[in-house]
């Protein structure tokens, strides 16, 4: 495969990575945004129960 | 038909364990499905004979608006379950769901319109299909704002159910947008009468990513369920206990 020619994309490079770059962003910082929603769920639940490790 | 499993899996306790114990069971096979379907539709399908190579935008622009409206019809199914038979993890999926599909609605849009600039010489046209699949975003964030405007939980799930159902008649005018309206948006490319308007190099690529996309869903809305069901229950004792683990 000819990597220049790939990422030409047939003169369309301009408008075919953005949005599959844009996309992949959107994917990823869904995935942080969930996992850091059940982590400080986690920690507060915990906090207010008052056992495990994060009790003051 | 008994109904016990039903009932067993939206009790909290259990549903928490079970959401923990599928998220890995969604986002691995997602994971996968997204790499093949990048693969496939970057490199290995031929370019379009129209669009060239800037057909591509396809594979990211189609899965996202499936997805939009895909969350959107679990949102309200969920709403509706919610607000006939008050079971409460209902409402839960509904407003976990909220902010991926409103994400999901952006995407749409925004790779469209990276899309419709080379292809159609705009960014943004203000027809039936682009103004609908806007509203729907516009809906996704009536319900997160909505919930956020409302203190008191059940008040807050029975308005933002409402409000879900309300929005379900936007759904089949986005679908049926392209026929009933003169646009510059193409037609359907998979559910069109018949065949399919695409051959099969092109068509493996999108149904995988499709199916990538459905899956990488699932385990986020397992994650934020999870995140939901803690702050519904805070003040159970199985919490206690769970998280005491």
């Amino acid at each position: 495969m000819n990597w220049t020619e790939f990422l030409a994309m047939g003169g369309y490079a301009k408008f075919v990575w953005p949005s599959f770059g844009l996309t992949l962003i959107v994917l990823i910082l869904n995935i942080r945004a969930a996992r850091r929603l059940h982590r400080t769920a986690r920690e507060q639940a915990l906090r207010r129960l008052g056992t495990g490790r994060t009790q003051p | 038909m008994s109904w016990t499993w039903f009932h067993k899996l939206a009790s909290p306790p259990h549903f928490y364990r079970i959401a923990g114990r599928l998220t890995p069971w969604f986002g691995w096979p997602a994971f996968l499905l997204i790499v093949i379907g990048l693969y496939g539709g970057l490199v290995l399908a031929p370019p379009d004979y129209q669009q060239g190579e800037g057909f591509r935008i396809l594979y990211v622009h189609a899965p996202s608006a499936w997805m939009s409206m895909f969350i959107y019809s679990t949102l309200a199914i969920s709403a509706g379950i919610g607000l006939i038979w008050r079971i409460k993890l209902a409402h839960a999926v509904a407003a976990a769901a909220a902010p991926v599909g409103a994400w999901f609605a952006f995407l749409a849009l925004a790779t469209g319109s990276i899309w419709g600039k080379p292809m159609w010489g705009t960014w943004w046209v203000w027809d039936a299909r682009l103004t609908s699949e806007l509203i729907l975003l516009f809906l996704y964030l009536g319900c997160i704002a909505l919930r956020a405007s409302i203190d008191e939980r059940d008040r807050a799930d029975r308005a933002c159910a409402v409000l879900a159902l309300v929005g379900v008649v936007n759904l089949p005018i986005i679908h049926y947008s392209v026929y009933w309206w003169n646009t510059l948006h193409q037609g359907s490319t998979i559910t069109k009468i018949g065949k399919p308007s695409i051959t099969f190099d092109m068509l493996w690529p999108l149904l995988t990513m499709i199916v990538g996309f459905t899956l990488y869903f699932g385990a986020i809305l397992m994650t934020r369920l999870r995140a939901e069901v803690i702050r519904r229950e805070r003040d159970a004792t199985w919490l206690r206990e769970e998280l005491a683990r």
